[in-house]
């Protein structure tokens, strides 16, 4: 049984403490947007840079830079021998070419632009000498949406914060509410312990709801990102991902006493979620053995099941296991809270 | 007169093997105010949250309105009006709305907007808690505990480090609300709060009540209830006086030394006085202050324990 006119005076509570705390509307609003402008910025998609080439001096040597340059990226350029070699030993050029009766091409293997710039200096030149293609090529440039960094990015980042604003949202509130002696103040009341803690676990899901929303809506309107998924199942995974770390920061606040220990206990908890769980780069790049371990965390199962609806249209069905999985870590941990939770001292 | 608390053989141990609690009997009348006077660390607070079905007692049993703890909690909340020794209000929330959440909980709740103007806090009504004074919070404080339509109100040190001003009108709120019919149990170690607004006190140290009446009574029992006070002019050159002479001047019932300033407890200021001044004047001795005062449960503590209330 629910008392609503508590109910509702709780959530009226926590809502209006937290519109009224600049700190969590930086956070929760701004924080995640910016990152999301500033690193969808840094990692746009652009045409590669050119790819600069020196010819050493030879009586050939304009008609060879006009053929290189006539083959972009490619940037050539005609420079005295000795200065090719120090501009080539500064990685400033990526290739040197010798004209004279036989070419010869100075190149490091070990660098992608020097292999790029010595291909397509070699076909531009073997061309222009008369070269003919045994094969007909039809070349199809595509860039496919949802394939870009930033389409990525924004579901991981969409993730992340539904995990630091769960654990924050319970963890850190309820126990700067024991400090202050909130919580033993409210248990002396007849206030029924249930409705504090659904208020509490409420008003996280509007928060999500606001995040979410925000969220795509920068993806869409600032970096014009198709999203495949409908809103509706978008909204079911990610409120199932903030529930379940609201259940892992209850689970967290349960015990402790001091602002320190709750502060440290979700940096231990958030920290390694933050580095495997696939939010800037996909949890694909650790090691086989790893991965086990790496795809029950929840945050990767969030992560997983976001970038599969939002950029792939997948169903929510085709989500269960994922789902399954942040349903177990939310459930588990908040049985044991119910257990553990200290409200008086 | 029916009883609001009972407490019998309360016993509280704490896990670091402390024992706050000896073993305490207490009976609060409804409709009395009822103060547990003593030094920090007595126990008071350990026994006002027992009572409040907030701490549980090692051994020993408690009623409250002939309810126990653990059986009709639902109910007992609903009959309580607890203010904790400190408890920090959400400061990002306005008066009225920490009222209005706190009165939420109750079956039958008083109207916040009278509750306010009982503590006069209507013209901070729309003030963010984190704005208001010290004062001023600890009325609010007093508030949520009201706005619950209580019968029974805790208060714990409900005037520790406020000013003069604002002790006097938590006192206000605290006799209105005992005029309403409410009974009060509050704890302090303040001699004055418990003699003005207490009309009877449990004197408690380390964990055991070592003295119970009204504070007339209680100043009754030292036998006479004027004080009076001297240091000498020259103390080096007697450092102590000897009781025995002093004990001599007529009803003088005790004398006290400490750190050169002596209590003598006196039945008739008005004959001890000029025994005194002949006494010491035969010795050629100098005074370099004097006065008298009422005695105080002050006094009593010290006669009990010899230690002052504020010396821990």
């Amino acid at each position: 049984m629910i008392n609503w006119r508590a109910y509702s005076q709780l959530l009226l509570a926590r809502s209006r403490e937290l519109s009224r705390e600049p700190e969590v509307v930086f956070w929760v609003f701004f924080f995640p947007v910016l990152l999301a402008v500033a690193l969808g910025i840094a990692f746009r998609n652009k045409p590669p840079d050119k790819v600069d080439v020196a010819v050493v001096e030879h009586p050939n040597a304009a008609r060879v830079v006009r053929a290189l340059n006539a083959a972009p990226p490619l940037a050539a350029e005609v420079i005295g021998t000795e200065d090719a070699a120090r501009q080539f030993r500064l990685g400033k050029v990526a290739l040197v070419v010798y004209p004279g009766q036989v070419y010869s091409y100075r190149y490091d293997p070990n660098r992608p632009d020097s292999m790029l710039a010595l291909s397509l200096a070699d076909a531009a030149l073997q061309k222009a000498a008369g070269r003919a293609d045994p094969i007909r090529i039809h070349e199809q440039a595509v860039t496919e949406p949802g394939a870009r960094y930033i389409d990525f990015l924004i579901p991981g980042l969409l993730g992340l914060n539904l995990m630091s604003g769960g654990m924050w949202g319970m963890g850190f509130a309820l126990v700067d509410m024991r400090v202050k002696k909130l919580l033993k103040r409210l248990v002396a009341t007849p206030m029924r312990r249930s409705d504090f803690l659904l208020a509490l676990v409420s008003s996280r899901l509007i928060l999500m709801l606001v995040e979410v929303i925000l969220l795509l809506l920068v993806g869409r309107l600032i970096f014009k990102m198709v999203i495949q998924g409908s809103l509706g199942s978008i909204i079911v995974v990610s409120a199932a991902g903030s529930l379940s770390f609201a259940g892992i920061g209850l689970l967290c606040a349960s015990r402790a006493q001091k602002i320190e220990t709750i502060s440290g206990l979700m940096n231990l908890v958030m920290l390694p979620m933050f580095v495997l769980s696939g939010i800037f780069f996909s949890a694909d790049r650790f090691p086989a053995a790893m991965q086990p371990f790496i795809r029950i965390l929840p945050l990767t199962a969030l992560n997983d099941a976001l970038r599969s609806v939002i950029l792939e249209g997948a169903s929510l069905e085709a989500q269960a296991l994922r789902l399954l999985i942040l349903t177990t870590w939310g459930a588990v941990s908040f049985l044991l809270a119910l257990r553990l939770f200290r409200w008086v001292n | 007169m029916s009883v609001a608390v009972r407490c019998a053989g309360l016993h509280k141990r704490y896990d670091n093997k402390v024992d706050a609690v000896r073993g305490l009997d207490l009976e609060v009348e409804q409709g009395e105010c009822f103060g547990l006077l003593g030094p920090n660390g007595a126990g008071k607070t350990t026994t006002i949250e027992i009572i409040e079905g907030l701490l549980s007692a090692t051994a020993g049993e408690v009623e409250v309105f002939g309810k126990r703890w653990g059986r009709d909690d639902d109910e007992l909340r609903e009959l309580l009006g607890i203010c904790l020794q400190e408890t920090r209000l959400s400061e990002k929330l306005k008066v009225r709305e920490t009222l209005e959440l706190f009165a939420s909980f109750y079956r039958r709740p008083a109207d916040p907007a009278r509750v306010m103007r009982e503590v006069e806090l209507t013209e901070k009504a729309e003030a963010w808690v984190g704005k208001l004074s010290g004062g001023q919070r600890q009325r609010l404080a007093v508030a949520c505990s009201l706005v619950g339509d209580p019968r029974l109100l805790f208060l714990d040190e409900p005037t520790t480090g406020l000013d003069p001003q604002s002790r006097r009108q938590l006192w206000d709120i605290v006799r209105k609300f005992k005029r309403q019919g409410g009974t009060v149990l509050l704890t302090t170690h303040y001699m004055d709060e418990a003699e003005r607004l207490c009309d009877r006190v449990a004197i408690i140290d380390h964990g055991r009540i070592i003295a119970l009446g009204t504070p007339r009574e209680l100043i009754h029992s030292l036998g006479a209830e004027h004080i009076v006070e001297f240091t000498l002019a020259d103390p080096a050159a007697f450092p102590d006086l000897g009781g025995d002479g002093l004990a001599a001047v007529p009803t003088v019932l005790s004398v006290r030394q400490e750190d050169g300033l002596y209590a003598l407890t006196v039945g008739e200021p008005h004959r001890a006085l000029p025994a005194l001044f002949d006494w010491l004047e035969g010795r050629g001795i100098e005074l370099a202050r004097l006065s008298t005062r009422h005695a105080s449960l002050e006094d009593v503590f010290v006669k009990l324990t010899g230690r002052h209330l504020r010396d821990e």
